[in-house]
């Protein structure tokens, strides 16, 4: 137990934690947003997030964009990484709707059929970056850990009461913050928006009154692996690499978050992310990072034991504007 | 075309399943002793056609019996994690922590060298190179399962399947990360000098080495089919009715008086006490354990084996194991394509066949239901 370098550095440690909570309300998200809609843990979304931080790597070495590059290839670069990787989880994300869970919602499978499959395809996407790939193309696909070039170097921006905020913080938090405004927006202002809202609320009368469901299902898998493609870029501007197993721990806290803030809640997401992250900085510090990765673990099994329902409550279809 | 071949080997399995449960008890008593002693033969097999299963025939190749253990290990795994799925119906993806538990606890209180074993010599002045002997450390390996299965199900089975399921997730990959950073558990590099069962010495050797792997398998075995005889005698009791009650239905089962909680803790218990057997056998076999053993991966191993051969069937279930554990020993290379095939396995098997290769009879009239009933919703649309 290690108080006073906790106290001594509460402040950075928060932005810490912050920085991180962000990343997990992101991923969050996609959670939050299948389970309102199918009630159903899309087990396979860490891997969504995953290929997400390939593609950024996949398209810095395109660019040929390094630490060294000039400012123009840098923003080129990353602009660039940043739709490709949230196309590519997009993609992803509705390639595992279209493959594992729609033949199944027609054969009106029991839930843990849905899981089953959610875990199947969470192996394949690990395991094609992990060997598959490595068998036709060779490195950096594998098991071993990949490091992205650095394009945006860590400065700090400013001083905030002994804080020192960097680029990267101030950027990740920011950007995510964004992203979820703009969700919560699209969901509850749009008119697709109310369609996902109408079948989260309540499938049969949705469709009686002319909501697409596929169309729907659809639609909240893309939003979902979209976040995730964003929390991807964001992820690798802060730490710089990925590898083939990424997904798993951001996956099991971005759940975790989730269903700490309230699954089927986008604000709660965003809640639970940052609480979650600022707690796991806290422990860790108080601890030791050995345990970082428990954190999620226990506060996941406190939350159910002790309020299932998360702090804001469970309800996509409630959360209106 | 797949889709007739499947129906041909639907069909084709039925009538031998119907046949079989429709035969008399004197060809089927025979027929079942005569597989029990083929599988006890199974290490010498040396015939040529049918030794072409064995493993060790190429360079390179792994020892038979060896592999054999294996299956074996892992089909007592699997056996217990089928009270859980195929008979309770709960999603369990921690399986691998009981498994864990049960190596490390007949680790930590059977090698005179672990730092459990080492700290109780010091405090009751002990003897140098104490230890508990290897049977009783058994009884300690179940309690230790029965207990943490109870700590670990009391406060997550009143929750929905799919929370269950990550929790237990979590559980699996909390047990490890605490065998790796605690000072008792021998921390990274784990245990060692982990006891062999007893047994008459012979020829200088004691009965249980390293050399004579068959005499494991056969220990597995009896040990396996054993744990069978338990499991198919609860499984026909008011305890497995109940728990097909709850599977089926809970809220209909709870209003009938299934106390649906008490029987779902002891699935949990009974399946966690059965993967710390598998668990122990395997480490006694190792004679040394470490954390990273006992990944995530081979939970999801073990959910594989009892899904893809069909969960709540026994039959099935061992099918499974044995296609899980075999086929990358048979066919080496294809080792590290081992998860990648199964991921694939998994959604082909869930999508195509959702009820397993064998299933078990009434979870295959349960998913004909469902089916059913999707079929005239679409229909009054």
């Amino acid at each position: 137990m290690d108080f006073t370098s906790l106290i001594d550095n509460l402040g950075s440690h928060t932005v810490d934690g912050l920085t991180k909570g962000a990343i997990y309300a992101l991923v969050a998200l996609g959670y939050t947003l299948v389970y309102g809609v199918l009630r159903l843990i899309n087990f396979a979304h860490s891997e969504v997030f995953m290929v997400g931080t390939w593609t950024v790597f996949g398209v810095y070495a395109v660019f040929n964009a390094t630490a060294a590059s000039g400012v123009g290839t840098v923003i080129l670069a990353t602009s660039v990484a940043l739709i490709a990787a949230t196309l590519a989880s997009a993609g992803t994300a509705l390639a595992v709707e279209r493959i594992a869970y729609r033949p199944l919602r027609k054969k009106n499978a029991p839930p843990l059929i849905f899981l089953i499959t959610a875990i199947g395809c969470s192996l394949v996407l690990v395991e094609l970056f992990g060997h598959v790939f490595r068998q036709f193309f060779g490195p950096p696909f594998g098991r071993a850990l990949v490091s992205i070039p650095t394009l945006i170097d860590t400065k700090v921006l400013f001083t905030v009461g002994g804080v020192s905020i960097t680029n990267i913080q101030l950027i990740v938090i920011f950007g995510a913050v964004l992203m979820m405004v703009l969700l919560d927006l699209f969901v509850n202002y749009s008119r697709l928006g109310r369609g996902v809202r109408a079948v989260a609320q309540d499938p049969d009368t949705a469709a009686l009154m002319g909501v697409n469901q596929d169309r729907v299902i659809m639609l909240v898998f893309v939003l979902g692996g979209a976040m995730a493609g964003v929390a991807a870029m964001l992820y690798t501007l802060r730490y710089d690499i990925t590898k083939f197993d990424i997904g798993f721990l951001i996956g099991v806290k971005a759940f975790t978050a989730a269903v700490l803030g309230g699954i089927g809640n986008l604000r709660g997401a965003l809640v639970g992310g940052l609480l979650l992250g600022v707690v796991e900085v806290y422990s860790s510090t108080l601890f030791s990072s050995n345990w970082e990765d428990v954190t999620a673990f226990v506060v996941l099994i406190a939350v159910l034991m002790f309020r299932p329902t998360g702090i804001l409550g469970e309800s996509l279809g409630k959360a209106r504007a | 075309m797949s889709t007739t071949l499947l129906d041909r080997y639907a069909t084709a399995r039925k009538a031998l399943a119907d046949n079989w449960a429709n035969g008399p008890i004197w060809v089927k008593l025979p027929i079942v002793l005569a597989l029990i002693s083929f599988c006890f033969y199974l290490p010498y097999l040396n015939i040529l056609p049918f030794a072409q299963i064995r493993t060790d025939l190429g360079a390179g190749g792994t020892d038979w019996s060896s592999v054999l253990f294996l299956i074996v290990i892992y089909m007592i795994a699997a056996v217990g994690l089928n009270v859980v799925i195929g008979l309770a119906g709960l999603l369990d993806l921690g399986y691998v922590g009981f498994y864990a538990l049960g190596a490390y606890s007949v680790a930590l209180f059977g090698s005179p060298s672990s730092p459990v074993t080492e700290a109780i010599a010091r405090k009751f002045d002990l003897s140098e190179g104490w230890a508990v002997p290897f049977a009783a450390c058994i009884p300690i390996a179940i309690a230790f399962a029965l207990v943490a299965g109870v700590i670990l199900g009391a406060p997550t089975l009143r929750l929905r399947g799919d929370y269950l399921a990550i929790v237990t997730m979590g559980f699996g990959e909390i047990i490890r990360i605490i065998l790796r950073n605690s000072e008792f558990t021998g921390g990274p590099s784990g245990v060692i000098g982990i006891p062999k069962p007893p047994g008459p010495e012979q020829d200088g050797r004691d009965y249980f080495n390293s050399l004579d792997v068959h005499r494991w398998y056969w220990l597995a075995l009896i040990v396996l089919i054993l744990l069978m005889f338990a499991v198919r005698r609860l499984e026909h009791s008011r305890v497995g009715r109940s728990w097909l009650a709850i599977r089926e239905d809970e809220d209909a089962a709870a209003i009938m008086g299934v106390p649906a909680f008490k029987f779902k803790l002891w699935a949990f218990a009974i399946g966690a006490a059965l993967g710390a057997i598998a668990g122990l056998l395997f480490a006694s076999k190792q004679g040394v354990v470490e954390p990273n053993g006992f990944r995530l991966n081979l939970s999801f191993l073990f959910v594989a084996m009892v899904v893809i051969g069909g969960s709540g069937n026994m039959v099935g279930v061992l099918i499974g194991a044995f296609l899980i554990t075999y086929l990358p020993e048979r066919f080496r290379g294809f080792e590290q394509w081992r998860p990648f095939a199964f991921g694939v396995a998994l959604v082909a098997v869930m999508v195509l066949r959702p009820q397993g290769l064998v299933p078990n009879r009434r979870r295959a009239k349960e998913f004909e239901d469902r089916r059913h009933e999707a079929k005239e919703a679409a229909a009054d649309v």
